[in-house]
């Protein structure tokens, strides 16, 4: 009788079991909305034209805003890419048109440690590099942190999207007469162009909400912070001074802050994708 | 052995286009070699980055190691002022916490990943999955701001019914005043739940059909197929998944470090302040008075690196010895 | 793709074959010159040699076809004339194949190609448009003024026989198209930087029936300014369109001679069992 009607108690576990693991997919849900409706509840109510062009202001007066970290965001992410984005390109192409056996198998290697690091732990390197010897925080410093943090993603997205291009039209390219490199400029990379533009893309995004590396590198700071060489303000810094600051009227800001971080993150992922798919229906005619 | 002989007359054909020297110009364009050593540069770039880390992390650490060697981390004073640096409660906080978030988060994490595999219809599933996967895209910090403002009221409020029935373990004694182990771990379970889910649900969905048409065939319910079968058989790829949360959860900072509470103690209560490596360093990196102090918290840094690699490189053996299926992470 | 051969009549190719090329047999009695030739050829891919002892001709401005059995060696030896082998790792050459008067392997590689182009076995066009496709080993060029492009863009599509077919659509996509005219779209690319030489491995096999007509005929006609080798499965194609075909078998040329010859009248045994169907 083993190959029978299950018994009803294995038809009970099966019907509990089964019905707890969509609780599970429910709670895990739910976190996410939640997170996200708490976010845009109190970071849009704090939002204003202030906030966006004021510098902070001193408590209890009122009218501050986080230009300053705004601005310092977008100058440390510019400075990564900057210094992200090559390398990882260039690596990416190496590790897929080039580099055999045991070259390509260590730097890949490296590639997943360097991903693996602890991003303070990062800080402390580029702290040791850059402001030890400068004797101060700076922009650059914090640029330096975050684009060695781009590296590995960049890489490995790009290698990827590379490996991806059918050897057929390399071949192809090959039996032209194009050399090697006039075949991975001209067919192989604009055949993969849109996935290498999505996987930088993320890449920026994912460095923007880091806030730990930037402790000890841009530092922060509660005036503008002109040219390279000062230490700056950053939305993410900006969000955890606030929110373990005693004042409310900080707290505000920091739901802001964190609102205008992560809708920025957001609208990247989902525009990434965007691009991605618009890319795959134009290669696939 | 061909039949047409080389009895053919020796007048050679005229080949056009062989003649023509390249131009320098074209020797550039055509330049396979410099390219090759470009991109060489490029990828070896990042193992002299990588081995520049390790370096700076060992030279600035020295002052410590020489003057505590590796046990500090289990001694239990940490008094920067007479400088004396023991981390054995970062160590503590650290592996409590990230074992608490990895015990909360792999049942919610497996269990999600098994209804997306198995029990959604493949457009829900590739919608939640979706969802799920943009919590990983959600930063550290926002996550302390979450957790400060939200997480802890709820916990406050919820802890005093809590503490009636479960208050005798000694795990759940003292007053809780909000910042705790308890709280850190909740929140690194949510970190690191999205990982869990990820990685796993790819594997189960890669479980050829005919593992489950076997078990299926001979009656058994589709919560047997899964638990006995499907879930073993891909028991490789989620545990690499949750050795990767691991790693991740050890060396997770500001979430951490905005609702443990920062208190350098030992406490058996999970109700507890405490601290970790991580948010010890993010806190006292930049007020270290003294080499020595600095080059403690760096040695602490020094340990933290060690440790996730370590962890990360089981997590892709794992991975990667998993039947060919490689899941990148 | 393994064709299964059926029992084939001889009579059935001789006569496939007259009513083609029975007005040029007749002036061709005397050889045409050379445009390869292989003396001594070995191929190895790593320690498997592939082809052993290959001595053999390629007359100029015909149509060469290679025949065998899957695993015999002859698309090795066509991907060794523009030695497209060399990119991958682990092969070995040994003997002289010239190209005219040339040594083969003393041309740079990607000069070599601008005079014997291929054209393969699955249309791969580049994921850009009609006119880029083509375009492609002009622009390589650095040399050439945007007229000149595009007339010979157009030129290139009239001999491929497609430039009715695309004429107006040449700014859209490649892959827009059917997979006939893909490779016809490769023939045409191939055909843009003017070779001497036109290698074609199994053009046809992933086509069906009328996109292969319409390809036999334009090598029809374009073997009067380019010579032609073909690799190919279908015996009965062989027959259509060459004037002299090499059997392989097992990595050794067993027999070369005019089309005609071969299919006829064959010296070896092998392949006269190859050509009945005795084996596929």
């Amino acid at each position: 009788m083993s190959a029978s009607y299950p018994s009803r108690t294995r038809k009970i576990v099966n019907y509990t079991m089964l019905s707890l693991t969509g609780l599970c997919t429910l709670l895990v849900v739910s976190v996410l909305f939640t997170i996200l409706a708490y976010l845009l509840w109190h970071g849009a109510h704090a939002l204003n034209l202030n906030f966006f062009i004021k510098l902070p202001a001193p408590v209890g007066q009122g009218g501050g805003g986080v230009a300053n970290a705004i601005i310092g965001t977008l100058k440390l992410l510019a400075l990564a890419s900057l210094i992200g984005v090559p390398i990882g390109l260039i690596g990416g192409i190496y590790l897929s048109e080039f580099a055999g056996g045991w070259s390509g198998f260590a730097v890949r290697y490296t590639t997943d440690l360097l991903n693996g690091v602890p991003s303070v732990v990062m800080g402390i390197f580029v702290y040791t590099l850059v402001v030890l010897p400068m004797h101060h925080f700076s922009t650059l410093a914090g640029g330096i942190a975050l684009g060695i943090m781009m590296i590995p993603i960049a890489l490995r997205s790009t290698e990827d999207f590379l490996r991806a291009v059918p050897r057929s039209l390399r071949e192809g390219g090959l039996a032209l007469g194009a050399s090697k490199s006039e075949t991975i400029f001209t067919i192989v990379i604009p055949a993969a162009i849109y996935g290498i533009i999505t996987g930088v893309m993320l890449d920026i995004a994912r460095v923007a909400g880091e806030t730990a590396p930037l402790l000890f590198t841009a530092f922060g700071n509660q005036f503008n912070s002109p040219g390279w060489m000062q230490p700056t303000s950053s939305l993410p810094v900006v969000i955890y001074n606030y929110a373990i600051s005693p004042y409310d009227e900080w707290h505000q800001q920091a739901w802001a802050a964190g609102f205008v971080l992560l809708s920025g993150l957001l609208a990247v992922s989902i525009l990434a994708r965007v691009v991605l798919a618009r890319g795959k229906k134009l290669s696939h005619g | 052995m061909g039949n047409i002989a080389l009895s053919t007359p020796e007048v050679p054909v005229p080949t056009r286009g062989l003649d023509r020297k390249q131009t320098w110009l074209e020797r550039l364009r055509k330049g396979d070699e410099a390219l090759h050593l470009i991109t060489f540069a490029g990828g070896w770039s990042i193992i002299v980055i990588t081995a520049l880390l390790v370096q700076h992390l060992w030279v600035y650490s020295r002052l410590a190691r020489h003057a505590f060697g590796w046990h500090f981390l289990f001694t239990s004073t940490w008094d920067p002022v007479n400088g004396l640096f023991g981390a054995w409660p970062f160590v503590y906080g650290t592996i409590v916490t990230s074992i608490l978030a990895l015990a909360i988060a792999i049942p919610i994490g497996l269990g999600s990943a098994i209804f997306l595999a198995e029990l959604a219809p493949r457009s829900l599933s590739n919608g939640l999955t979706f969802l799920i996967e943009l919590l990983a895209a959600v930063p550290s910090v926002i996550y302390g701001l979450v957790g400060i403002f939200l997480l802890i009221p709820v916990l406050s409020t919820a802890m005093p019914y809590f503490q009636k029935v479960f208050g005798w373990l000694p795990i759940f004694q003292g007053t809780f005043y909000g910042v705790s182990y308890f709280s850190a771990a909740v929140v690194l379970a949510i970190m690191v739940v999205p990982f869990i889910v990820s990685i796993s649900r790819e594997v189960l969905l890669a479980v050829p059909i005919s593992q489950r048409e076997a078990m299926m065939a001979l009656g058994a319910t589709k919560w047997e197929v899964t638990w006995k079968t499907v879930v073993p058989y891909a028991r490789q790829g989620i545990m690499g998944s949750i050795f990767l949360s691991l790693a991740r959860a050890l060396g997770e900072t500001m979430a951490v470090t905005m609702v443990i509470g920062n208190v350098a103690q030992v406490s058996t209560s999970l109700l507890a302040p405490g601290y970790t490596i991580a948010a010890v360093i993010a806190n006292e990196f930049t007020e270290a008075t003294g080499d020595l102090y600095l080059h403690a918290l760096i040695e602490l840094g020094l340990v933290l690196f060690a440790v996730t690699m370590i962890i990360n490189a089981l997590a892709r053996l794992l991975m990667l010895t998993m039947k060919g299926h490689e899941v990148a992470a | 793709m393994k064709t299964v051969m059926k029992a084939i009549d001889l009579d059935q190719l001789s006569k496939a074959h007259e009513a083609r090329f029975s007005d040029i047999e007749r002036t061709d009695e005397q050889l045409p010159w050379p445009q390869f030739t292989v003396a001594g050829l070995n191929f190895y891919y790593g320690s498997h040699q592939a082809l052993k002892d290959i001595n053999l001709i390629v007359p100029n401005k015909r149509v060469t076809a290679f025949i065998g059995p899957s695993g015999c060696g002859k698309t090795t030896l066509l991907r060794t004339l523009n030695r497209m082998n060399e990119e991958v790792p682990g092969t070995r050459v040994e003997g002289s194949i010239r190209l005219g008067d040339r040594d083969l392997f003393s041309i740079p590689a990607t000069t070599l190609r601008r005079v014997v182009g291929m054209v393969f076995q699955k249309p791969s066009p580049f994921p850009k448009t009609i006119f880029e496709n083509v375009a492609f080993g002009l622009r390589l060029e650095h040399r050439f003024s945007r007229s000149e492009i595009a007339d010979r863009v157009e030129h290139s599509l009239r001999r491929a026989a497609l430039w009715d077919e695309v004429k107006d659509k040449l700014n859209q996509s490649a892959n827009g198209i059917s997979g006939g005219q893909q490779q016809r779209l490769c023939i045409a690319r191939a055909l843009a930087v003017d070779p001497d030489v036109l290698l074609l491995d199994e053009p046809c096999s992933a086509l069906d029936p009328v996109s292969t007509a319409k390809i036999e005929d334009l090598l029809f006609e374009i073997k009067n300014t380019c010579t032609i080798v073909i690799v190919t499965h279908n015996m009965l194609q062989a027959a259509r369109v060459a004037d002299y075909v090499g059997f392989f078998l097992n990595g050794e040329l067993i027999e070369l001679n005019r089309a005609k010859q071969i299919f006829q009248n064959p010296e070896r045994q092998q392949t006269q069992d190859y050509i009945t169907g005795r084996f596929g």
